[in-house]
């Protein structure tokens, strides 16, 4: 009973959370100060990821990892990762009233918005794949994070084959 | 002088870099890097002025210190020596000194009751005025007003606009959760904080009056195109389409901006109106199309495109018609910036496994590589287009580095976010030159 009223909540904090450009740029003048000390800070309010079904969080459950990882200047999803794929597109099937954002990392060598659009590229590559596997088009956003978010900070192959990532998050984890 | 003069044309105006960032850190420390002296500089003395000793001092320090970091001035001893606008110079003494030119001053009041600066330029060898003016301004700007006399002595001298008087705008990384957008003047003085986010800020870029600044904001965790009026600290949304939304560039008429919009699928340039409204897609190509760049006359956009299977500079027509290759050495060619004059573009290019400011002659796509940089990013012209401002790496740390656009004199300036004893004082990123001062 409990696993039944969750996604029901959380279909109304969807609800309440889906934005339009518009809504959007109605709160676009927040008091930001444009100089001398009193700068206001400009944060998002966060949403409460405790309430995701246990099956997307289970360390057990494959739909627990998120996170697809690419070659140097590649955007192809590699063979290892369908499964991973396939099992996300499966819950986004079963659950229609989810969400998931994708957001696609690049590592930091190279142009800031070349590899925002790189990053866009691998996003895109994962949302496409979902999409062919039964998830629906309003379910889906691709957006990139480029270099701008490294998971590790590192300066070697290791840390950069961290960074060449997409992560796939569901609402209230974002 | 004048033979200086024509020597100084003769050899294509070498001018350097004047700029010194400073970061808000209260340790933040001027690094100034010279891999290459300018020979041919001109000897200019700057005279105490008259009036309140406090406020001269002020605003010669100011005037001296533009003039020489510029490259283009040696600066010939005054011996502290007080001289006014109205006395007149003995022009065999500082001729004796080496002095081409002197200029000299005075801090008065003006007739509303704030502070006057008037100065006079005299061409010493040829014993006549140059030039000279006045600046009205209260105490706090007088520093505004020695840049002011700078860019006139300047222009007097060299021919060509100075840029002391206007603005850069960059970001600072403070830590993984803390970014910063400065706006400072062209010395690296007097920055202001314009907005502070948790999540990165990127791509910040002028409107060109001045008054606006177009930037990727990550706040809501996406990139989000915002446009920031600086006096006000109003923003509007741009774009914030589905998908991503980027790489803000001004139309020269400030009326439009060119982003890259990835809610058709890919990433696309569109053409909106500075309000965000009426979205039109320029780029039709399957491949990244990023890093749009007006040219100076509203006629072209330049950008960046994998669409022959590396990343290269191509650039479109706003009209219409087919899309041209522009860059063709090497195998990554990123960020192009058109010059004011609109005859070169600086990009970055990667060479020998680095990423190097380079700049191409449009005419002959004659390519000269500037630096021999690790990781050179966002280029971006000075408004009178002798030098290049680019976010470099150092120690480690993102510096702001400066380079003279015909990499004749290599001479730079760079700024550490801060000393020693602060390690983790953050990375200075992203710059972006202000246009002219009204």
């Amino acid at each position: 009973m409990k696993q039944l009223v969750i996604p029901a909540a959380l279909a109304l904090m969807l609800a309440a959370c889906s934005s339009t450009p518009d809504a959007d740029k109605a709160g676009a003048g927040a008091p930001v100060e444009s100089r001398g000390p009193g700068v206001a800070t400009v944060t998002t309010g966060g949403v409460d990821s405790h309430r995701l079904p246990p099956e997307l969080t289970d360390p057990n459950n494959i739909l627990s990892k998120r996170s697809v990882y690419f070659d140097y200047d590649n955007y192809e999803v590699k063979p290892e990762y369908r499964d991973l794929v396939a099992s996300h597109a499966k819950f986004l099937t079963q659950n229609r009233q989810f969400k998931m954002l994708i957001q696609g990392n690049t590592d930091q060598r190279g142009s800031r918005e070349y590899n925002l659009a790189l990053g866009q590229k691998r996003a895109d590559a994962v949302k496409r794949m979902l999409a062919l596997l039964g998830a629906q088009e309003e379910q889906l956003e691709a957006v990139s994070l480029g270099e701008e978010k490294p998971k590790n900070e590192g300066q070697n192959e290791t840390a950069w084959a961290e960074n060449r990532r997409a992560d796939m998050l569901y609402n209230g984890e974002f | 002088m004048s033979r200086t003069l024509s020597q100084i044309r003769r050899i294509g105006l070498f001018a350097v870099c004047a700029l010194a960032l400073l970061h808000a850190s209260a340790h933040a420390q001027l690094t100034i890097e010279i891999t290459g002296a300018g020979a041919n500089r001109i000897p200019v003395a700057i005279a105490d002025f008259g009036g309140d000793p406090a406020a001269s001092r002020i605003l010669t320090s100011v005037i001296r210190s533009d003039l020489e970091r510029s490259g283009l001035f040696k600066m010939i001893d005054t011996g502290g020596i007080a001289i006014t606008e109205t006395s007149s110079p003995i022009f065999g003494d500082w001729k004796s000194r080496g002095a081409d030119a002197l200029a000299a001053g005075s801090i008065g009041v003006s007739a509303d009751g704030r502070q006057e600066a008037r100065f006079r330029l005299y061409d010493v060898t040829r014993e006549t005025v140059l030039g000279g003016s006045a600046f009205v301004t209260s105490k706090p700007m007088l520093r505004a007003a020695g840049h002011r006399i700078a860019d006139v002595i300047y222009e007097k001298l060299t021919g060509e606009p100075g840029v002391f008087s206007t603005r850069i705008a960059y970001v600072v990384r403070v830590n993984a959760a803390r970014y910063e957008l400065h706006i400072a003047d062209a010395d690296g003085q007097n920055a202001q904080v314009a907005l502070i986010s948790k999540e990165p800020i990127i791509s910040p870029s002028w409107s060109p009056d001045g008054d606006r600044l177009a930037y990727v904001s990550f706040e809501n965790k996406k990139p989000v195109v915002y446009v920031h009026s600086l006096a006000s600290g109003k923003r509007i949304v741009v774009a914030n389409f589905k998908g991503s939304n980027s790489a803000p560039a001004w139309s020269p008429d400030g009326r439009r901006l060119a982003v890259v919009l990835s809610k058709e699928g890919g990433s696309q340039i569109f053409i909106v109106n500075a309000d965000g409204t009426g979205a039109q897609r320029l780029t039709s190509s399957s491949a990244i199309n990023t890093e749009p760049n007006f040219s100076p006359d509203g006629q072209f956009v330049y950008f960046t495109s994998d669409r022959g299977g590396s990343p290269q500079i191509y650039r479109a027509a706003i009209g219409g018609g087919d899309v041209q290759r522009v860059s063709f050495e090497g195998s990554y060619n990123v960020t192009p910036r058109l010059s004011p004059d609109g005859k070169s573009m600086a990009f970055i290019s990667r060479r020998d496994g680095g990423f190097r400011l380079s700049v191409m002659d449009l005419a002959s796509r004659q390519v000269q590589v500037l630096t021999d940089s690790y990781k050179d990013e966002s280029p971006t012209f000075a408004p009178n287009g002798r030098m290049i401002l680019i976010a470099t790496e150092s120690g480690g740390r993102g510096v702001l580095s400066a380079v003279s656009t015909d990499g004749r004199i290599k001479q730079r300036l760079s700024i550490s976010a801060g000393d020693v004893r602060e390690p983790s004082a953050g990375d200075v990123r992203e710059p972006a030159w202000g246009p002219f001062n009204k």
